[in-house]
């Protein structure tokens, strides 16, 4: 731990030169990567499983806006699935994809699909807030369990829908997760909250400010689909914070950042996880290395045994979501193998679970919310998105 | 851990402010700021005003003309060695000549393009007399295309951020930085527009767009070949329109997005309507004014009303003056 810490204020240090600060860092948490629960929940179980005809489901984003969070989640899911069968002779279990292209128009038409698919007992899906709220109905009537592994909007959970299951952490949770981090981790007393005009954005960014209470010193909203930001910026560097938390996606954080960082604006630039992507990194330039992130997504780097069957299977790293896939498809496998065969045994099953994942624990509460959600922040070392601190 | 959903319907966040503070307090920042992205508006906008100023026509496609321009720019970046990261450090003679051929590469491919959009959209419905709401759907539809096939090729991600140059303060007004990027662009856009208002009014192919702007069927009895200026009006709009990409790439490194040019075009088209469409002068005035009060009205009202102020100040404005603040006035005839 220790050592862990020493080489987070070397690596904050050596990322800028202008700034001689960097050591509070690792103020509080724990800063190394979990290592794979010896209890983990693990696809392949005993080897021994019998099914005929199973399948489950991916449905999410493929081909359209935003494809590399959905792949990210479908190759942990088709991991799973794989590993499962390898070890499982006599139980087959067929993974069918629905392209949601990311959006509830096209949602709305792709779940029925899902939905009359008898031989489909559970889904790992959708990952956008957005689609998820609109199509979550038709699976609560059919009686079909869906675990989302990426959508995070809170609101999600108060429709009273009994087949709707969250696997991380909502932005109820994140928020408060974040302005710990700024408060506690940066020793930041003042903060400038700034929003996009999306749902995420703005939903996410009272969150930060309720928790930080009068340290948000200053709040400014930005468009979708800006590029100028000169007035904002204006306004920060009058305000001279000690840190900036920016509630959006990395389209426009990223020239955001930047700007701030033409202008000497000296303050961390801390953004959520609809930031946290390669594309920001390479976006933001100059800026990208005084830059964190808070994510309720748990780092994959010491899930050897994951990583090694992930990198095989995509050919590339694990992504933001990966690991959550994974764990969602497995507690459907689990299921099946349990010899469950039709969807109100496996709702049963997966509102009744109660077991440890790569990524944490799982167990939900009446509404479909997990009870342990894990935070953790990440930073920019040498181009690459790294783990930083677990927060909490 | 705690599970109460909050509601996030804000209450006691104000849906408008009036913090005249951030105005005063930001007034020369968000000026300076504004007349260099401001200058960009008016780049883009004189292609707009050149073309309705001829043949009454609002050129939607305009904006893609500008993104294929930022387009170029950046490959040219890309094409001479240069790489997404940390900004370079480059001699004053190197720079100089590397933003010189990215300014040539986006002049001749925004001008190409603009050639080419003409003869393959425009002409042929001009041979067949189409009313001009044919014109019009037929130049959203091209917009659409031109930005779809970009979408096709590069993605949906903008690319990924070269810069060559880091703005860095060179002289301060105000106690507010003026940096060496607002410095080009403002002074650029202003030669440019110079040269462009010289070559409408004072040389002879000039003449022969003011002609066709003022009656196309009797410049065509005079002797003036209409295909012709109609081609010189689409390239010279181009041309601009790619110069105005690459000092938008210089500022906004990460522009070159597909739909990088959607709102900047509606910006730049309002920037000719306000200062008079058809109106080379006053597409500039319009540009430097919206870039301006745009900054403002962030200040003053808020992040979210950054669009609003610059588009009722277009209505206010028309409202008094219909042809915009210095009116129309390629087609008119002068002594």
């Amino acid at each position: 731990m220790l050592a862990a810490a020493t080489s987070l204020v070397l690596g904050a240090c050596a990322a800028r030169t202008d700034t001689a600060s960097g050591g509070d860092t690792a103020g509080t948490g724990n800063a190394s990567a979990p290592d794979k629960p010896a209890d983990a929940a693990d696809p392949r179980g005993d080897g021994t499983a019998k099914c005929s005809g199973a399948a489950i489901a991916y449905a999410g984003t493929i081909n359209g806006a935003n494809a590399a969070l959905g792949l990210n989640i479908l190759y942990g899911v088709q991991l799973a699935v794989n590993q499962h069968n390898e070890a499982n002779k006599d139980c087959q279990v067929e993974l069918k994809q629905f392209d949601t292209e990311g959006t509830p128009d096209r949602a709305t038409g792709v779940v029925p699909q899902v939905v009359n698919d008898s031989a489909i007992l559970g889904v790992v899906g959708l990952p956008f807030s957005g689609e998820s709220k609109a199509t979550g109905d038709v699976f609560n009537q059919a009686g079909l369990v869906t675990i989302t592994p990426s959508a995070t909007n809170p609101e999600l959970t108060t429709h009273g829908w009994k087949t709707f299951f969250r696997a991380l952490g909502n932005d109820a949770v994140q928020g408060p997760a974040a302005a710990k981090f700024l408060t506690d981790n940066l020793k930041a007393t003042k903060v400038c909250v700034i929003k996009d005009d999306s749902e995420y954005g703005t939903g996410l960014a009272n969150a930060v400010v309720q928790a930080l209470g009068d340290k948000a010193s200053c709040q400014e909203s930005v468009k979708t689909k800006q590029t100028d930001f000169a007035a904002v910026v204006g306004k920060v560097q009058s305000e001279n914070p000690d840190a900036i938390f920016y509630a959006g996606y990395y389209q426009e954080a990223a020239p955001f950042a930047q700007q701030l960082f033409d202008k000497g604006v000296q303050a961390k630039f801390v953004a959520p996880d609809g930031v946290k992507d390669e594309e920001f990194v390479k976006g933001a330039g100059d800026a990208a290395p005084n830059s964190f992130f808070t994510c309720p997504c748990v780092p994959a780097d010491a899930f050897t045994d994951f990583t090694n069957g992930y990198k095989q299977l995509a050919n590339r790293e694990p992504g933001t979501y990966s690991p959550e896939g994974y764990d969602a498809a497995t507690i459907l496998l689990k299921g099946i193998d349990k010899g469950i065969t039709d969807r109100a045994g496996m709702l049963d099953f997966v509102r009744n679970y109660d077991g440890q994942g790569l990524t944490k624990r799982f167990k939900w509460d009446a509404n479909g919310e997990l009870t342990q959600t894990p935070v953790w922040s990440y930073k920019v070392d040498g181009g690459k998105i790294v783990k930083n601190v677990e927060i909490g | 851990m705690n599970h109460q959903v909050v509601t996030y319907l804000a209450e006691g966040v104000d849906w408008i402010r009036f913090d005249v503070d951030a105005l005063l307090g930001q007034f020369w920042n968000n000026t300076i700021e504004g007349l260099s992205q401001g200058s960009i508006y008016a780049l883009v906008a004189l292609g707009y005003t050149l073309v309705y100023g001829v043949l009454r026509l609002i050129n939607f496609a305009h904006s893609e003309v500008f993104v294929f321009g930022v387009f170029a720019a950046y490959f040219t970046f890309y094409g001479l060695g240069f790489r997404p990261g940390p900004t370079v450090t480059l001699g004053i003679g190197e720079l100089i000549l590397f933003l010189l051929l990215a300014l040539i590469a986006a002049m001749a491919v925004s001008g190409a393009t603009a050639v080419v959009l003409e003869r393959v959209a425009y002409r042929p419905l001009r041979r067949r007399n189409a009313p001009s709401l044919v014109f019009l759907i037929t130049a959203i539809g091209a917009s659409f295309v031109m930005q779809q096939v970009l979408f096709i090729w590069r993605g949906g991600n903008a690319e990924q951020a070269i810069r060559l140059l880091r703005p860095e303060p060179v002289f301060t007004v105000f106690n507010t930085a003026v940096t060496n990027i607002q410095i080009i662009t403002v002074l650029a856009a202003l030669v440019l527009l110079v040269v462009a208002d010289t070559f409408i009014n004072r040389t002879r192919l000039g003449r022969g767009i003011r002609a066709v702007a003022q009656d196309p069927d009797t410049a065509t009895l005079m002797g003036v070949n209409k295909e012709r200026v109609i081609m010189i009006t689409f390239l010279v709009g181009g041309l601009l329109a790619g110069a105005a990409a690459l000092f938008y790439l210089m500022k906004i490194p990460q522009g070159a997005s597909y739909q990088g040019g959607f709102l900047l075009g509606i910006k730049a088209f309002t920037a000719a309507v306000l200062g008079g469409i058809g109106n080379l002068r006053g597409a500039l005035l319009g540009g430097l004014l919206l870039g301006v009060v745009e900054n403002y009205g962030q200040s003053l009202f808020g992040g979210d009303w950054r669009d609003i102020v610059a588009f009722v100040l277009l209505i206010v404005i028309l409202m008094f003056r219909p042809t915009g603040i210095l009116g129309e006035s390629l087609g008119k005839a002068r002594v």
